[in-house]
């Protein structure tokens, strides 16, 4: 096939999507982050910066579709590799920024690697669940495919840095889609549910709750002999997860996660700085009111009341400024960009194609859904971008590989038997 | 693959779902709720108030003897410290590391983000010190303040200091004051607190998380500036002052300096005093603790509110009384034996013989002929009964400004005491006691007291032959629009004929020249005066002397208390006309000198607070 039809197959829609996005994102990052003591463009400026960004975003977007669309498909493993190989080296060659290890610094340029992983594990569980011969019926299947996406969570999370942890329990998505029995997916819900429920009620009340609800599914349901032994299990299963929840919250996870976990709880409301960031993040996005308070007019992005303003805390400046239409457009904007990146994933020929996808459509969401959940009080605190608008280059990068692969595989459809 | 297919629909509903809840949440906390909008406001905009200076003080010849001098507080601002060299610092400031540490870390768990006043009150000599080490102590910050400084170390209770506003008075201030604003306590810093406070101003900024001011709010539409307080002009004569807080140097009491022809108290001294300059700046609540527990009370102002029996300064009032009640007429004469007797009572006398007249009486303070006097006062025919006569002996004493309050500029005034019929019926019964049963009101002493103040007034009353303006403070306030001075314009005039007085004044002339007060004479000057002793169930006498000078024209008329100090000529009168001849002739003549030298050296606290065997 010539380039020529390559380009003719484009979705320019997407592209034109991501454009908005990143423009928003310059927009954004120039209103909390310029300093009118410094020259217009200085390199210290961060949206100068950000711009450098896009334009090496730009060249790697147009790097990605010319480029053979079985790259991808061939050195999957290879990439997934490559990126552990990296991840893996940070804890040699890291340099630490906010007290996690997981940057490289190559001179004044810094890197993330894990940012990349998102990427690879997309790539890798594409190829692995295309194989006609993997089928997640199979436990053994379900158990590789859930190492595949783990093994790298594992060490980022060794690294410190749990918001980019969390993204990859985006995959489940992706494996539900594929195959995953949906019981595992309520499962989890429920197991969440719980852990928030454990952290909240007193253990042995919840403990009362629990054997008041198996006790009514009983009276119910059909009485046999499994349906006892299901719910008795699930009954003493879950005493147990919520005896031994607290314990794992206070040994297992650090204080600030702690705390974060429990403002948003509402159980801790004192704790000057676990939730100063939300607070002054709520009020930020509070006093944006309906129609905002205008481009360049947010007083308190402007002058640093909300930590992190320019990367994971940037939809406050969004809310301050735009107000209510402005929030509300881009989460529908959002929402309509997911949705086109699924109609995307099914009109795809090629499994593999249509599985990294659902990888895309996932993590996007998945940070979507930490971040504005974050800014909002609506999850805890955890430090992950908003995609294409937080500043910061790694992020930009990653994102724009991980779109516009997908780009490429969509332009590229027809071409492929699969 | 079809039942997968429809998954599709799962996950775009998970999609759905979230962004409407965000949505959702959006809304409420944008649109719906509007508190976050009024916290926003309290986190960009602050509130700046901006004080005004102090009015100042001048003393009645334009010195000045109150102002204001800048002083600086040391804030930090914690989350921008940056590792410094704290025991440079501390010995900069002269303070201890140990607690300088502690406020530090006080300041932040306060907050890292606001600044808190760590050093306060910094010397202007300190400070130019520490200004030029400030480089090195990032997150550090001085700011100005004003505080009260005093050119002289005198007048401290006439003056007052100021301090720290209480929760209670911030409550009933209406708003106008905020913890940490000072205000002024005792003396006229609190009476005219007002008109010295000036008005508050405020500026509203922008500042950042870090408190950094960032820029005026609309341009500053909404600030308004600090307008200084109003200089004020005393009635005081500071260099009198001085004299007199030297003269009383050693003596625990007061002295009252006024202005006959106009009310204006010349000077106020109450002894032992204390340096104003202990109650400002760094160390004035060490300062205040230590004034506060000292046995002699240098805190309490005497003139305004310990009240003393008169003793014989009062028998001028008394014969004035019984003169134009027509109980006694000038020419009586009563023969004294040493003592007034009545039934089984003495009232024992220092001098004995016939006293002709009542200008003899006076001159000699005779006992018996007032114990005489008082009992025809009150047992006088004009009224029906005995208590009807206490009560218009009472009448004639409250026109003087006693046993009432003296409504003067300063706070905290005290009455003093006379005693009325209710006193007594409440005492003794209703018709149960007589002229006899109080004959000690005949000669000053028993439940009768007079404070300081009211003394004074009684000799300024004396020598303008009956009348007097309420004895005040403060002469003139700059640009007044008030009414404040106006009560002190208001002649007040005694119900008692005008030959009365000349009569008395003519015998507390012969005090002076031929009398108990002899050693009050100053050559050139006439002088009218008289000395007392008050009877103390506490211990020694206190010596009382009154005077005023010069008889024809008075300029000046004096009271001196001093406690536990024995006959009034042996304390008062001197220091009495000591004072005078300092205010009419500017400097001490020769033949005095000695006397004025008796008088700074005597120290009768050490006397007798060291009780001495051979005494």
């Amino acid at each position: 096939m010539d380039k020529r039809k390559t380009t003719n197959n484009l979705d320019w829609g997407i592209i034109l999507l991501y454009s908005v996005f990143v423009a928003i994102g310059l927009l954004v990052v120039y209103a909390s982050s310029h300093d009118d003591t410094k020259p217009f463009f200085d390199y210290r400026q961060l949206y100068i910066r950000q711009l450098i960004w896009v334009g090496t975003s730009a060249i790697l977007a147009i790097f990605i579709l010319v480029t053979d669309n079985k790259f991808y498909t061939s050195f999957a493993y290879i990439i997934y590799a490559a990126v552990i190989l990296l991840v893996v080296g940070v804890f040699f060659f890291g340099h630490e920024v906010n007290g996690n290890k997981n940057w490289f610094e190559i001179g004044s340029f810094q890197l993330q690697p894990s940012e990349f992983a998102k990427f690879s594990v997309a790539l890798a569980l594409a190829k692995f669940l295309s194989n006609q011969n993997i089928n997640l019926k199979y436990n053994k299947h379900k158990m590789m495919a859930l190492a595949l996406i783990f093994f790298p969570a594992l060490l980022i999370q060794l690294q410190g840095d749990t918001g980019s942890t969390l993204v990859f329990l985006g995959f489940f998505l992706v494996l539900y889609r594929f195959g995953l029995p949906g019981e595992i997916l309520m499962f989890g819900v429920g197991v969440l549910a719980l852990s928030v429920f454990a952290l909240v009620i007193d253990k042995f009340i919840l403990i009362g709750i629990l054997f008041f609800l198996a006790g009514t599914s009983l009276y119910f349901i059909k009485r046999n002999r499994s349906a006892y032994l299901i719910i008795a299990g699930l009954f003493i299963g879950a005493s147990l997860y919520v005896t031994t929840t607290n314990y794992v919250f206070n040994n297992v996870l650090k204080l600030h996660q702690q705390q974060r976990i429990k403002v948003l709880l509402g159980q801790e409301v004192n704790v000057k700085d676990a939730d100063y960031n939300v607070r002054q993040s709520k009020i930020a996005i509070g006093s944006g009111g309906f129609l905002g308070k205008g481009p360049l007019h947010g007083t308190l992005t402007k002058y640093n009341f909300v930590p992190e303003q320019h990367t994971d805390f940037i939809f406050c400046t969004i809310g301050e400024e735009y107000g209510f239409w402005g929030t509300s457009l881009f989460v529908s904007l959002f929402l309509f960009f997911l949705t086109r990146i699924l109609t995307l994933a099914e009109r795809q020929r090629s499994k593999f194609s249509r599985i990294y996808a659902y990888g895309v459509a996932s993590i996007l969401f998945f940070h979507f859904l930490i971040n504005i959940g974050m800014t909002i009080g609506l999850a805890p605190v955890i430090g992950i971008p908003l995609p294409f608008i937080s500043y910061g280059g790694s992020s930009l990068w990653s994102f724009t590989i991980l779109l516009f692969v997908l780009i490429k595989l969509d332009a590229d459809r027809l071409a492929v038997l699969r | 693959m079809d039942t997968l297919a429809s998954r599709r629909r799962v996950v775009q509903m998970v999609f759905i779902i979230i962004s409407v809840i965000f949505i959702l949440r959006l809304l409420f906390i944008q649109v719906l709720n509007k508190s976050y909008q009024q916290l926003a406001n309290n986190n960009v905009l602050r509130k700046v108030t901006l004080y005004p200076s102090r009015g100042l003080i001048y003393d009645r010849n334009g010195k000045l003897i109150l102002f204001n001098q800048a002083e600086y507080d040391l804030l930090v601002i914690p989350g921008q410290l940056k590792k410094f060299d704290t025991t440079n610092l501390c010995l900069t400031l002269g303070i201890e590391t140990a607690s300088f540490k502690k406020d530090l870390l006080k300041a932040y768990t306060y907050s890292r983000f606001k600044p808190t006043v760590i050093v306060k009150g910094i010397q202007p000599e300190l400070y130019a010190q520490l200004q030029e080490d400030m480089f090195m102590y990032p997150g550090f910050y001085t700011e100005v303040r004003t505080v009260r400084t005093y050119p002289f170390p005198a007048a401290a209770h006439v003056l007052g200091y100021i301090s720290e506003v209480t929760p209670k008075q911030i409550e009933k201030s209406n708003g106008y004051y905020q913890q940490g604003d000072y205000i002024g306590t005792g003396g006229l810093e609190q009476y005219y607190e007002k008109v010295l406070r000036g008005k508050k101003g405020v500026k509203y900024v922008l500042v950042d998380v870090h408190n950094r001011e960032q820029g005026s709010f609309n341009d500053g539409a909404l600030d308004t500036l600090a307008i200084p307080g109003t200089n004020m002009y005393t009635t005081l004569d500071i260099n009198l002052q001085l004299y007199g807080e030297k003269l009383m140097q050693g003596k625990v009491g007061s002295v009252v300096a006024i202005e006959p022809s106009t009310g204006e108290v010349l000077a106020m001294i109450s002894s032992p005093s204390y340096d104003p300059r202990l109650l400002t700046g760094r160390n004035r609540g060490k300062n205040f603790s230590k004034l506060y527990a000292d046995s002699l009370k240098p805190l309490f102002v005497r003139p305004l509110k310990a009240s003393y029996p008169p003793g014989s300064i009062y028998k001028p009032l008394l014969g004035l009384i019984g003169l134009q009640d027509e109980a006694i007429v000038p020419s009586t004469t009563y023969s004294c034996p040493g003592a007034y007797y009545v039934g089984s009572l003495r009232v024992g006398c220092h001098h004995s013989g016939f006293v002709n007249n009542i200008i003899e009486a006076i001159q000699h303070s005779c006992n018996a002929y007032f114990c005489m006097t008082f009992r025809r006062v009150v047992d006088n025919n004009k009224y029906k009964t005995v208590a009807q006569g206490l009560d218009s002996w009472k009448s004639y004493l409250s026109s003087f400004g006693i046993g009432v309050k003296m409504e003067t500029d300063l706070p905290g005034v005290g009455y003093g005491f006379i005693p009325g019929s209710d006193y007594y019926n409440k005492i003794y019964g209703n018709g149960r006691w007589n002229s006899v049963t109080i004959i000690s009101l005949g000669i000053g002493q028993g439940e009768i007291g007079f404070t300081p103040l009211q003394m004074a007034n009684e000799m300024a009353t004396i020598s303008n032959h009956g009348f007097f303006y309420t004895p005040h403070l403060v002469k003139k306030i700059d640009d007044d629009t008030s009414t404040v001075l106006k009560k002190f314009k208001e002649k007040k005039i005694i119900p008692i004929e005008k030959q009365w007085f000349d009569i008395t004044v003519e015998a507390m002339k012969e005090v002076v020249e031929a009398g108990t007060g002899r050693i009050a004479q100053i050559p050139g000057v006439t002088m009218g005066g008289k000395t007392g002793t008050a009877q103390n169930p506490h211990g020694n006498d206190h010596s009382l002397f009154i005077c005023f000078a010069p008889v024809e024209n008075p300029k000046i008329a004096i009271a001196v208390i001093v406690e536990n100090a024995g006959f009034g000529a042996t304390y008062g009168a001197p220091i009495a006309s000591l004072m005078i001849e300092k205010y009419l002739n500017d400097s001490i003549s020769t033949p005095r000198k000695y006397l004025e030298q008796r008088m700074f050296d005597a120290d009768l606290i050490h006397h007798h607070f060291q009780p001495t065997p051979e005494h």
